[in-house]
């Protein structure tokens, strides 16, 4: 039995307009349809493009959102039907990181009244006096001096801010912490310093985390299984290790391509794909698969019309795609024109240059000794010349193809940030 | 409806002020604004024009040279042949048309008007909050049935800012009858919808802030959010507002003290009354009206002057 488990969680906003009574036009589908499971101690690492759902996913959890529809069953109660008071006792239980680490803490209140709020709404400590002491452990787990209880949140670093956050969530003794999108708004020699935190205090702690985030570095680097997210919905799920080493679904395939490779030589060589065209309206979502609007290798029959279910392909790893076994086998060619082509087939002409470009260096050297049978060569070269200009075109091209692909990681880390 | 489009914009472009406080300076908001007050020019003209008409409305009584309502020089004006008297040394301000000491009743009326104006405004204030605080709180935590409970309250502050505020005013105080407190009612009610509007929807902005988001995560209770995460970080374009409402409170009191709607006794001294006392012999004395009309302009002056430096020092856009 999992500690956290979702059960085809559904999240509609409803879309209202009218001049003095609100109607009902239509439903954002936020989150549409999600089941997983996490284990007391895990990690589950939440990805996906920003719009995809998951932030909403994490607050429908917490009940933060109200969920349409399906069961969020913890430690064996359904949270999505419990009444509010039984919800709110249970939230201790169930804490929640923020992205903003300035947003989420109330400008008006120093750092001991933020957090020993939520200990007094649970009953936590007898006084004042006991929660005081408390704070200060939980301060020192989390690297801030104790003298930061009488001062204001505006009067610490990003960084400390975030520490804040996370002690506000520890002074409650959680089982969960939902970390939504944890270090995106810190600085980079910061994140590291968060994340390495939040580790150290699941060991210590046993906490079980669920990770938001759509740095694919830091997820694959917390997390023990992944959830990779596209319009609402799950289209992959993985252990981590399984889904970095070979993404089985083509958004996932598309996302991971679109990581920079730290060796020059590979990522100069390596495939990318880039998708076209933008992530769909979630209010009015693509029929069949979500994701065949954009998928390089949509198929005529099925993509369009049936929605993929979720299928463990084998070790625990779930795809939702029709034709997993397909594109795996190399049977399932692309059809939709995506960056793929042009980066594929310029690289093989600029090898194909390379080797021109010896053959026409050579050219003249050979000339020079014999030259006699001067018909053979001056072919030769007329025809070395020409595949040159082949390859300078090419190369051009290649260049191209480079420049676009180069914007595609950075297109990538900039927009999924709910 | 597009008077009424208008004033509920205004009022929801000030409810706007408080959006992106809380982000930059937190606790130290109100010392930070206070420096900026101290080295604004409009806010040190404001502050020491109220502060004079404070020391009269409060000492001005006792320092009166005469009684204000006795009428020493009675024999002295004839209002009907358009004989006045003057300045003169005896009477700077001269004398009114029932021979009356026209600088003591300046300096005892200056009294009743701040009455006038502070009580108005506080019952404008203390009502509208309270409606605005249950309309925001309703439409924030309430879900959907708080929303309806909103949408209702909002619609009826709507239909009385629709109404002009004069004519408001007017059909309260002939309701109610003719009496000083009539008009503080009048005037105060009139302010009622401007402040609950205004706190109502400096709540809806504060209430999607994340930290609230955080507190209804950390399990604390409506009621407590409401109280110490809401309300605290929504104030401050109310305050502004209560500033600026003194100034108009003001005027409009001296409005319906004019139209003979205010104290019953003509002879109890208040700027708006003697000014409506001045009317009638405005062709021969000019000046029985200027007095108390400079008083009001002066008074109303420095309130919006406060108020309006006011709301630049917490309005975060101008931020220097």
């Amino acid at each position: 039995m999992s500690l956290l488990e979702l059960d085809d969680v559904k999240v509609h906003f409803p879309v209202k307009k009218g001049l003095f009574f609100d109607r009902t036009v239509g439903h954002v589908y936020a989150v549409d349809g999600v089941s997983l499971s996490i284990e007391a101690g895990q990690t589950y690492g939440l990805v996906g493009e920003s719009g995809c759902g998951k932030t909403t996913l994490g607050r429908a959890v917490l009940r933060l959102n109200d969920i349409t529809d399906g069961g969020v069953v913890f430690d064996g109660t359904d949270l999505a039907k419990l009444p509010g008071e039984e919800m709110r006792a249970f939230r201790r239980r169930l804490q929640m990181v923020f992205q903003d680490p300035l947003g989420s803490l109330n400008p008006r209140q120093n750092i001991e009244s933020i957090l020993s709020e939520g200990m007094a709404a649970h009953g936590i400590g007898k006084d004042q006096a006991e929660r005081r002491e408390k704070i200060k452990d939980i301060l020192a787990k989390v690297g801030l001096p104790s003298n930061a209880l009488s001062r204001y949140p505006h009067e610490f670093s990003g960084g400390q801010r975030q520490r804040i956050g996370i002690a506000r969530a520890l002074v409650l003794e959680p089982d969960v912490i939902i970390c939504d999108e944890p270090v995106s708004a810190l600085d980079v020699s910061v994140q590291a310093q968060v994340i390495n935190l939040l580790e150290e205090l699941q060991e210590s702690l046993g906490l079980t985390y669920l990770v938001i985030a759509h740095d694919l570095a830091v997820v694959r680097h917390i997390s023990d299984v992944i959830g990779v997210m596209y319009l609402g919905g799950l289209v992959e799920e993985a252990p981590s290790d399984a889904l970095y080493a070979g993404p089985r679904h083509p958004y996932t395939k598309a996302l991971m391509s679109a990581v920079p490779v730290p060796d020059p030589e590979i990522e100069d060589r390596r495939e990318r794909i880039l998708l076209h065209g933008d992530l769909p309206s979630p209010a009015n979502p693509p029929a069949g698969c979500r994701f065949h609007t954009r998928c390089p290798w949509v198929q005529e029959t099925k993509c369009a019309t049936e929605r993929p279910p979720l299928l463990d392909t084998g070790d625990g790893h779930k795809v939702a795609c029709h034709f997993t076994a397909e594109i795996e086998a190399g049977t399932v060619k692309r059809t939709l024109a995506t960056g793929i082509e042009a980066v594929v087939g310029t690289e093989t002409v600029a090898a194909e240059a390379e080797e021109v470009s010896e053959a026409e260096t050579e050219a003249p050297a050979a000339d020079a000794p014999k030259k006699e049978p001067a018909t053979v060569p001056a072919q030769a070269d007329a025809n070395a010349r020409a595949k040159a200009t082949d390859a300078g075109e090419a190369r051009t091209k290649a260049a191209d193809a480079t420049e676009e692909a180069a914007d595609a990681p950075e297109k990538a880390e900039d927009s999924p940030k709910t | 409806m597009t008077i009424l489009t208008n004033k509920a914009d205004k009022i929801d472009r000030l409810a706007e002020l408080t959006q992106s406080n809380e982000s930059v300076n937190g606790s130290s908001l109100w010392r930070e604004a206070f420096r900026r007050m101290r080295s604004s020019k409009m806010a040190i003209i404001g502050a020491a024009i109220i502060a004079a008409f404070v020391l009269v409305a409060v000492v001005g009584p006792m320092l009166a040279p005469h009684g204000a309502t006795a009428q020493t020089w009675r024999s002295e004006v004839f209002p009907n042949q358009g004989k006045f008297i003057g300045m003169r040394g005896e009477n700077w301000f001269g004398l009114d048309h029932l021979g009356r000491d026209m600088f003591s009743r300046w300096l005892v009326g200056a009294r009743q008007t701040l009455l006038v104006g502070v009580v108005s405004m506080l019952i404008g204030l203390i009502v509208g909050a309270l409606v605005g605080v249950l309309s925001g709180a309703a439409a924030t935590l309430g879900g959907k049935a708080g929303q309806r409970i909103d949408t209702v309250i909002m619609r009826f502050t709507d239909i009385m800012l629709s109404l002009p505020s004069l004519l408001l005013a007017v059909s309260i105080a002939a309701v109610l009858g003719q009496s000083l407190t009539t008009v503080m009612i009048a005037v105060g009610v009139v302010q009622i919808p401007i402040f609950a509007r205004l706190l109502r929807g400096s709540m809806l902005v504060q209430g999607g802030a994340d930290y609230v988001l955080a507190a209804k995560a950390v399990g604390i209770r409506r009621k407590r959010i409401v109280l110490t995460q809401i309300l605290p970080n929504s104030l401050s374009p109310v305050i502004v507002q209560a500033t600026l409402s003194l100034a108009t409170a003001i005027i409009e009191a001296a409005a319906l003290s004019y139209l003979g709607l205010g104290n019953p006794d003509p002879a109890v001294p208040e700027w708006g009354v003697m000014l409506s006392q001045a009317q009638r012999f405005f062709d021969n004395e000019p000046m029985m009206a200027a007095y108390p009309a400079i008083g009001i302009i002066i008074t109303a002056l420095g309130f919006t002057l406060l108020g309006e430096a006011m709301r630049e020092a917490l309005d975060p856009k101008l931020r220097g």
